[in-house]
């Protein structure tokens, strides 16, 4: 058996009364990829963050390469050859790469020979392992495949022998994703450690060579990856049986709700975002919009529900037209039956600091349900947060909490509840399960396919194919601001992946 | 990551916290009393006393602390709709303008009783107006409110500065001020109030403003918890975003809290104006409104917290003059730095301790302090 690059014995870590890590014991064997999966809050960014040095354990004892270490900062823990890449970058934006690389490492007042001394290593670098950024590249820039192997020059730059990716693939296209994994496998050959810390169960069985589980805060099991199924991991994950794929029977689909035509939206730079858009979506359809962030799926869905002006097009809603050119209100859109699950439910679709019963009321608090002349009608507004507590299995159930301290699984369903309980004959979603847990995806998408099948309009965005392809009777695939291509859900995910990184760009990303 | 603190029981974190930083504010000003020479034991009995001693004292502590709760709820109304109103002191300033016209066209006809809800209205209206200027150019031109609001109490100043040596100043005059209101005019007196509970008073401004400031305070609270209108300022307030997706519009909302907020400050000007001075004279308002964001931070943008801090800061307004003229040593703007610091520890520092309490707290007893809801994004 080969050496452990780093064991954890019996580590503890409270936050107060949370205990995010409790008796944690995992050996991780140097030369392998190492994945670590659990819900959000199951404490494997806690963990990995007393292995890097921000966090220490209140007890436990970390011995890396068979030694006993004491990792008090980052910097112990780079001097031990242990390497982070986080899921936000920590990259300069308006530095070059090779500025990038030798920030925090330079070993002189003067940059000349750290730049010069950098630039060879990062030649070998990219020869051994495939990373190849050209070193004088302006990082903002580069895409964000390309800053995050910026990430990984910085932490081999500084001789890292065990990497850690926090969540690596969130902002990727599949293409991106698939170039990462071959560069964490030949970092496995070339005999580094990599720990991959995910939420995503079929890159775990895909790259990895072992894999942990975590739920709140212990370690439930290790498996060797080719030993487990999809499946037996989400199960461990969750603590029960869960569905990965909803069950839905055919789309129904009747008379056309919303129809976007040759709609163009600019970002407040003045960019253009969504360019000359066109489709339509019916009664009792969920259609999807697949792409990668930051290809105009948001400016589209702000568009549609009133909160950014669109440049030009017409958008209508049940046959009649939406004022876009003025301010459209999303008071009044609301009003017209159209509801709107925004992507940044922490800034836009909750107030965090508002009581749970008051975020249940959000864009509503006009409606006179709620009210008593210029008064909220509090008694009635706690009641009907209460019956949406109930029926959404809301925790905890208590409707005077503040927003802040629900988890963000349920404060989607705070929201979720919000607005397909007004009955609205059209429901846009902006990435429905983003950061929430696996127990949580189940019930949200069985919500939305049951808002389907009573007749209703659907139009979901989302950056995870898998979701789209589970939920969508059609997808759409967006790449920079238009509609790239129209498929059915049982297209594979390789075409999308195509579609998604823009066809002709593929060659350039592999 | 997670926060290692989550919140406390409302009485800690209303009460305890408060009273821990204004404690630390008297030990640090009782240092700068040492080092002028004095005991600062009895310097703070001497204060104590000056506010709170005898009935005279008591009265002008409430006086001053009138004053104060409108500039606080002033501040606070526009604070909990995200605004930083620094303008207080210049629509209270030029509210008295509004209060002038009222005092000086109805004296001699109408009893106090009819001037005082006609001077309420023009107050409040001429506040509320010169607020809207900023919020307006806010709302429409996005010029920063902090600026425009500063730059309005200029503008304020000098208009009444013009008014007052000239268009408002009786003719045969010196002094830079309106004549004296008549009877029709005055606000009747409080003090017998105080003289139930058995204190004796010689003369004290302390008038029926305090309780127009008590139902103020009050419908404050009905007006920011439960109408919609509050919640739609509340809602811009913690997120403009959130309040653009709820169909809140943002030049609607702001516009009418910095009126409201304005409306607030105006009537401020009725306490000294009609309550003490019978005139409106130069600068009657002299740092009731900055004074004002120090009460309002204080309290915690909440009306009881305000009138509560309203009060303190009377204390510390009516006990430093007492101060003054007890030990020679402490001068005017001794006194003055002392109130700074009550303003630096409950105002600008107020978070510096609370993380030590949580902590505390979370120590004793985690569950009180709701720890385990707190999931914010761990993992």
């Amino acid at each position: 058996m080969a050496q452990a690059a780093i064991e954890l014995n019996g580590i503890n870590k409270s936050f107060g009364a949370v205990r995010a890590n409790r008796d944690i014991n995992l050996e991780i064997t140097r030369g392998t990829i190492h994945g670590i999966v659990g819900e959000n809050g199951a404490g494997k960014s806690t963990l990995m963050s007393i292995l890097y040095g921000f966090y220490q354990a209140d007890s436990g004892e970390i011995r890396v390469g068979g030694k006993p270490a004491s990792i008090k900062t980052p910097n112990d823990a780079i001097a031990l050859g242990i390497g982070m890449v986080h899921q936000h970058f920590m990259l300069v934006d308006n530095f070059s790469v090779l500025e990038n690389v030798i920030l925090g490492a330079e070993s002189d007042a003067l940059l000349k020979k750290s730049i010069a001394k950098a630039r060879s290593e990062l030649n070998r670098l990219e020869r051994e392992y495939g990373l190849d950024v050209d070193p004088d590249a302006i990082v903002e820039e580069l895409p964000v495949g390309l800053q995050q192997r910026v990430e990984i020059l910085k932490a081999l730059y500084r001789g890292a022998e065990i990497l850690i990716l926090d969540e690596p693939t969130g902002v990727l296209t599949p293409a991106e994703a698939d170039h990462l994994f071959r560069i964490l496998r030949q970092l496995k050959e070339q005999g580094k450690t990599v720990v991959l810390i995910t939420h995503k169960l079929r890159e775990i069985m895909a790259i990895t060579d072992t894999v942990s589980v975590m739920r709140q805060g212990t370690m439930v099991a290790t498996r060797e990856t080719k030993k487990t199924t999809v499946e037996e991991l989400a199960e461990l994950m969750v603590g029960r049986r869960v569905l990965l794929r909803v069950e839905k029977g055919e789309a129904a689909a009747g008379a056309v709700k919303l129809s976007v035509k040759n709609l163009t939206v600019r970002d407040t730079r003045g960019v253009t975002m969504v360019d000359d858009i066109s489709f339509e979506v019916r009664a009792g359809e969920i259609v999807g919009i697949a792409g990668v962030a930051g290809n105009g799926q948001s400016e589209l869905l702000e568009a549609i529900s009133g909160i950014r002006r669109a440049v030009s097009g017409s958008v209508m809603l049940d046959g009649k037209p939406i004022d876009l050119t003025g301010a459209a209100d999303p008071g009044e859109l609301r009003d017209r039956g159209l509801a709107h699950v925004p992507e940044d439910r922490h800034h836009v679709g909750l107030v965090l600091a508002f009581e749970e019963n008051e975020n249940s009321i959000l864009g509503y608090h006009d409606d006179p349900r709620y009210l008593k002349g210029p008064f909220l009608n509090i008694d009635a507004i706690r009641d009907d947060a209460r019956d949406k507590i109930a029926k959404y299995d809301i925790r905890p159930g208590d409707c005077r909490l503040k927003t802040a301290n629900f988890s963000g699984g349920n404060q989607q369903k705070i929201v979720l509840a919000r607005e397909m309980e007004q009955d609205p004959g059209v429901l846009i979603v902006g990435q429905p399960t983003r950061g929430v847990d696996v127990g949580a995806i189940e019930f949200i998408h069985k919500r939305l396919i049951a808002m389907r099948d009573q007749g209703k309009a659907v139009l979901v965005v989302s950056v995870e194919l898998d979701e789209i392809r589970s939920l969508s009777d059609r997808i759409l695939v967006m790449f920079a601001g238009r509609i790239v291509g129209e498929r059915g859900p049982e297209t594979t995910e390789g075409e999308l992946g195509l579609l998604m990184a823009g066809v002709e760009h593929q060659e350039a990303a592999l | 990551m997670s926060t290692p603190y989550a919140k406390l029981p409302a009485w800690a974190d209303y009460g305890l916290i408060p009273l821990i930083n204004l404690l630390v504010a008297f030990i640090v000003a009782g240092f700068v009393v040492v080092l002028v020479g004095e005991n600062p034991f009895r310097a703070a009995i001497i204060l104590v006393e000056g506010a709170f001693g005898k009935g005279t004292g008591i009265a002008f502590t409430l006086f001053y602390a009138t004053t104060f709760i409108f500039t606080g709820l002033s501040v606070a109304v526009a604070a909990h709709c995200g605004l930083f109103n620094i303008g207080t002191e210049g629509q209270a300033y030029i509210a008295g303008l509004g209060i002038a016209i009222v005092c000086l066209s109805f004296d001699t006809v109408l009893p106090w009783w009819l001037t005082f809800p006609l001077a309420i209205a023009a107050s409040a209206l001429v506040g509320a107006l010169w607020a809207l200027i900023p919020a307006y150019l806010q709302a429409k031109r996005g010029s920063h409110i902090v600026i425009t609001t500063i730059m309005f109490n200029f503008i304020a100043a000098s208009i009444m500065v013009y008014l007052l040596v000239g268009p408002l100043k009786p003719a045969a005059s010196q002094a830079p001020q309106t004549r004296n209101f008549l009877a029709g005019a005055e606000l009747p007196k409080l003090n017998w109030i105080i003289e139930l509970f058995g204190a004796k008073i010689r003369s004290a401004p302390l008038n029926v403003t305090f309780l127009l400031a008590l139902v103020m305070a009050f419908l404050v609270w009905l007006l920011i918890w439960r109408t919609r209108l509050g919640y739609e300022m509340r809602t811009y307030g913690h997120s403009p975003k959130a309040a653009r997706y709820a169909g809140i519009s943002e030049t609607r909302i702001i516009i009418t809290a910095m009126m409201i907020s304005g409306a607030l400050a105006g009537m401020m000007a009725l306490n000294p104006v009609m309550g003490d001075q019978h005139n409106v004279a130069i600068d009657f308002v002299s740092g009731a409104g900055f004074v004002g964001i120090a009460v309002a931070l204080m309290g915690r943008l909440h009306p009881i917290g305000i009138v509560l801090a309203a009060i303190l800061f009377g204390m510390l307004y009516q006990g430093g003059a007492e101060l003054a003229f007890e030990m020679p040593a402490i001068s005017r703007d001794m006194i003055v730095i002392i109130q700074g610091l009550v303003i630096l520890f409950a105002g600008a520092l107020e978070h510096m301790f609370r993380p030590y309490v949580q902590a505390l707290f979370a120590s004793f007893n985690p569950r009180s302090v709701g720890m385990e809801a707190v999931k914010e994004k761990g993992a």
